[in-house]
Parts: C-alpha cells; sequence; structure tokens
C-alpha cells in the first residue's frame, strides 16, 4: 500500500475590508447600499499596513513562529510588527485592490465588472505578480466607467465593489430568480475560488517537485455553497479552482463538512493515495466571505478594529512517499462517530484518545497538537472565550486523568504541545490546518517528531441534526 | 431545583453545547422548551 506523504502546505490572506459589509452579520445590520456606511464602523476597518503588521497574519503566512507569538505584547492589534511582510515562506498577505482583480479573474461568466480606473490601477501589479497566471491580466479586460457601475449598482440590483470606500466595481445577479446566483451569493463563491486558487499557486510556487500538471485528484474543503436553484451547494468548487490553476490533468470534488472538512479532506486525500487512485493530490480550502465582520459589534462596542477584515485560505499537497516528507497515519485516525456523544471531552476523547490508544500511543507521545486555532483577540471582545487555550486545557485533562501527566503539569502541557491561536475566524481555516507548514519544516528539520492534527465541525448549524462532529490525524516525521 | 420550570437552553459550540445544558436541567426537573447551539467562529 503506498504510504501518502505531507508534500507542503500553504495559508494565503486577502485583506480586504471593504468586503466586511458582504459578511453576513455586517449584510443585516448595516444601512443598505444607498445610505452611507456609519462613521464608527468606517474608524474601526483597519489599514492595508496594519493588517500585515498584525502578529497573528505574520504567523499565518509563515514569518513568525507559533509559539513567538505569546511572547508578544498583547493586544496584539496595538503591538504592529516591525519588519513585517507581505510575503511569507507559507503564502502572502494581499491588498484589496489586487484581490478584487483576481475575483474578476475568477470570473468566467462576465458577472463581475471593475471601473476603467481600477483595473488601470491594478492590471501592472497582477501582470508581476508571482501568484498571477499567464493570462490573468488580459482576463481583467478593460473595465468599465464608473457611472456604468453607479448605474447596475443603483438600478441593477448589483452588489458593490469598494477600495477605501470608493466605488470599484460591482457583481451582477446571474438569474432574476433564483436566491442561490444572486450577487452577494456570487460574490462569496468567487472570493473563495480566487483565494484558494491563489494560495494553490503559492504552494506549487514553493515546491518545485509538483507541478500542476503532476496532480491528478483535487479537493476542495471550503465553506461555500456553489450551486444554482435546483442544486443548491452542488459543489465541485475543486475543479473550478484547479481550471484557475491549469490544473489540466486533475479531477477532484469537494469533501464538506463544515469546521472539519479540512481534516476529513487530508484523511480521504491519504486514502486516495494509499489506495492508488491517485498519486498527487492538491486540498483548497478557500476564503469564507460569510464570516467576515462576524464579530464587528462586539469589536466596535471595545473598542477593538475589526478584526475580522482578512479572508484565509489554505492549500496542501499530499502525494506518494518521496523518502522524506512526514507521513500521514491513516492508522491513527480520529473519528467522532454518531453515537460518541456531543460534550467537548467526548468529542475530544473520539479525537485524541481512541486513535492514540489503537496504536499504542500516550498522548505525551505527540510533540505538538494543532487543535483549531482561532485567534483568541478577535472572540474574546464577543465574550466568546480562547477557543484554541480551551482545547489544549482539555487535552491536558485527558492526559492528567489517564495518568500520564500530574495535574500540576497542565500548563507545562498546554504550553509545550499546544500554541496560541493565529488564524482568522474563518470556519474550517483554523481548523488545525494553518500549523501544517510549521509542523512539516520542524519534522523535515528533525525537531518535531510528531503532530495531531484535529478539527471540530456544528452540523447542527444545518438544522438537519442536532449531532456535533469532528476528525484527526497524526501526521509523523520519516 | 428546576421542577415546574420551562428553559431556554442556548449552547455554544466551542462552550457547552445545548443538549448537554438540556441534559443537566432535565434531570434537575425542568422541561426545555427550546435549545440551540450556536458557532461564533
Amino acid at each position: 500500500m503506498p504510504q501518502p506523504v505531507l508534500k507542503g502546505a500553504a495559508c494565503l490572506l486577502a485583506h480586504t475590508p471593504g468586503l466586511v459589509r458582504h459578511g453576513s452579520k455586517p449584510s443585516r445590520e448595516l444601512p443598505p447600499h444607498s445610505e452611507p456606511l456609519p462613521t464608527d464602523y468606517q474608524a474601526a476597518l483597519r489599514g492595508y499596513e496594519a493588517a500585515v503588521a498584525y502578529a497573528p497574519n505574520q504567523v499565518f503566512v509563515g514569518n513568525l513562529a507559533p509559539d513567538a507569538l505569546a511572547e508578544v505584547p498583547a493586544p496584539w492589534w496595538r503591538t504592529p510588527l516591525e519588519g513585517a511582510r507581505a510575503e511569507g515562506r507559507y503564502g502572502a498577505i494581499l491588498p484589496e485592490a489586487l484581490f478584487l482583480g483576481w475575483i474578476k479573474v475568477a470570473d468566467v461568466f462576465d458577472l463581475v465588472y471593475l471601473t476603467n480606473e481600477l483595473v488601470a490601477e491594478i492590471r501592472p501589479a497582477i501582470a508581476a505578480h508571482r501568484l498571477g497566471g499567464a493570462d490573468d491580466a488580459a482576463r481583467l479586460g478593460e473595465g468599465v466607467p464608473l457611472a456604468d457601475v453607479e448605474r447596475r449598482v443603483r438600478e441593477a440590483h448589483a452588489a458593490p465593489l469598494t477600495v477605501d470606500e470608493r466605488l470599484v466595481g460591482c457583481v451582477m445577479p446571474a438569474h432574476d430568480r433564483d436566491a442561490t446566483l444572486v450577487p452577494e451569493v456570487l460574490l462569496e463563491n468567487l472570493a473563495c475560488k480566487a483565494s484558494g486558487a491563489l494560495t494553490l499557486r503559492h504552494l506549487l510556487g514553493a515546491t518545485p517537485a509538483v507541478g500542476a500538471d503532476d496532480l491528478t485528484y483535487l479537493l476542495s474543503c471550503s465553506e461555500d455553497a456553489v450551486g444554482d436553484r435546483y442544486n443548491r451547494g452542488g459543489g465541485n468548487l475543486a475543479k473550478a479552482v484547479g481550471e484557475m490553476v491549469g490544473c489540466q490533468n486533475a479531477s477532484g470534488a469537494d469533501v464538506k463538512a463544515f469546521c472539519s472538512g479540512p481534516l476529513y479532506a487530508l484523511i480521504v486525500a491519504g486514502s486516495l493515495v494509499a489506495s492508488g487512485v491517485a498519486d498527487e493530490i492538491a486540498i483548497v480550502g478557500g476564503g469564507c466571505l460569510a464570516k467576515l465582520g462576524m464579530k464587528f459589534q462586539s469589536h466596535l462596542a471595545k473598542n477593538v478594529p475589526i478584526l475580522e477584515d482578512c479572508l484565509g485560505a489554505v492549500a496542501i499537497l499530499v502525494g506518494r512517499d518521496d523518502g522524506v516528507s512526514p507521513r500521514l497515519r491513516l492508522d491513527v485516525v480520529g473519528r467522532h462517530r454518531i453515537g460518541a456523544g456531543a460534550s467537548q471531552q467526548a468529542i475530544l476523547e473520539a479525537l485524541v484518545c481512541e486513535p492514540l490508544d489503537r496504536a499504542d500511543l500516550r498522548l505525551t507521545d505527540v510533540d505538538k497538537y494543532a487543535t483549531e486555532l482561532q485567534n483568541a483577540e478577535i472572540t474574546l471582545p464577543a465574550d466568546r472565550g480562547d477557543v484554541a487555550r480551551q482545547n489544549y486545557r482539555l487535552i491536558g485533562a485527558l492526559a492528567a486523568r489517564r495518568g500520564e501527566i500530574k495535574p500540576a503539569e497542565l500548563d507545562e502541557f498546554v504550553r509545550t504541545r499546544g500554541m496560541p491561536g493565529y488564524a482568522p475566524t474563518q470556519g474550517h481555516i483554523p481548523s488545525a490546518v494553518p500549523y501544517l507548514p510549521w509542523a512539516r519544516e520542524a519534522m523535515l528539520a528533525g525537531s518535531m517528531r510528531s503532530a495531531m492534527f484535529l478539527g471540530k465541525g456544528s452540523l447542527f448549524l444545518g438544522r438537519m441534526t442536532g449531532l456535533s462532529d469532528g476528525a484527526s490525524i497524526l501526521i509523523e516525521a520519516q | 431545583m428546576f421542577k415546574g420550570k420551562r428553559v431556554i437552553a442556548l449552547g455554544d459550540r466551542d462552550g457547552i453545547q445545548a443538549p448537554a445544558i438540556a441534559e443537566c436541567v432535565t434531570s434537575a426537573g425542568a422541561e426545555v422548551a427550546f435549545m440551540n447551539t450556536e458557532c461564533f467562529v
């Protein structure tokens, strides 16, 4: 049986303060597009430089180690990192104007209109950008006059696109009576496609041994619902992303399970390699526009900037054993069975204890646990706790109950085997996988033996079941 | 403790989920009128 390995992983951010208004919560709370945005809302949106210098974002793209984040004085939004860079080892932080250009590039149905002015402004940068495709600059077109965009927003129900409060484009409806093809949904899906494709481009650029043509299978674990009125959530964003990246030899499909989607995708990708169905597989998780500004009211109330202003995206390469890359231990996969129960303890016992027990491993045999890595600075102002820390303390408590550590060693367990959350609250994106590139690098360097990746999903949100969900997998150095 | 009381149980995905709250208050004699768990991340 071929051994699946982790050949690479990438994490990308698109700083999109202008798109925050299209997030689910802001779109329900802010005035309609015809009215000006509240001044306190506008004032709380961060500029690009602030987003780049934000320490958690620097961790996400690979410029600052997760453990080093704990040493940065809090609040992190008040402590911009000196020397912060938009380019990172594992990805990049893209400015909004360029990202809107790539939303246009991702649009193959002429639904996105950008102004002549914006197109002229971004075309050289997109043509020269390392993440740009050969046809991207041409696919921008020439743009349209601002008056045309204004008319479409005013009269044709188009969703406005802005940069620094300047109207620079719009997204048109694709059907006049289809709720799945309204501009807001299409914008969500295009943002997801574009961010996923750019992240995969970064990953392929950083992984010379694997080219776009080598990929034979693609899996999207994004939180999107691509489809039409007869097929809501029909999906296969994986192939749409693959087309944009030029993966001509790849087929694929989506693996969806709310926030635990990326973990299931890892398990499925490893299984496809192990079974011989595919040799080289890419997993993509595009950004979730609906979650932008989800807690903006709490941030405004606590005088915190609107920190949910970035789309996050991940891409992962899983392939046949190359003799060096870390192995996916398919024999140490955690499953949250339907009958397992919904308490946090039951979930973590299923995801951590059961698979390790099967492999005769102790919790202390695992060097690092990558659990849900939401940035607590985003959740705490909304009184939603520090999700990563809660998970680590419970895993540590399980280790103590099993007698693997003393109760007094709990804090040390959390400090050494956990990490501070640093990912944007983008649902599936914080679900352990942002740590994949860090873990891979440490395993290749010989400084880490193994890491367990676990994510949880909220199946009950869809009103089809009251169940919780989760999945996990152990990744181990060669 | 909750005998004769009707309870609305609102849970948090990353904290205590509604079914767990419901089980506790039911065992204390309450009737659960509505329960729901939300996710904030």
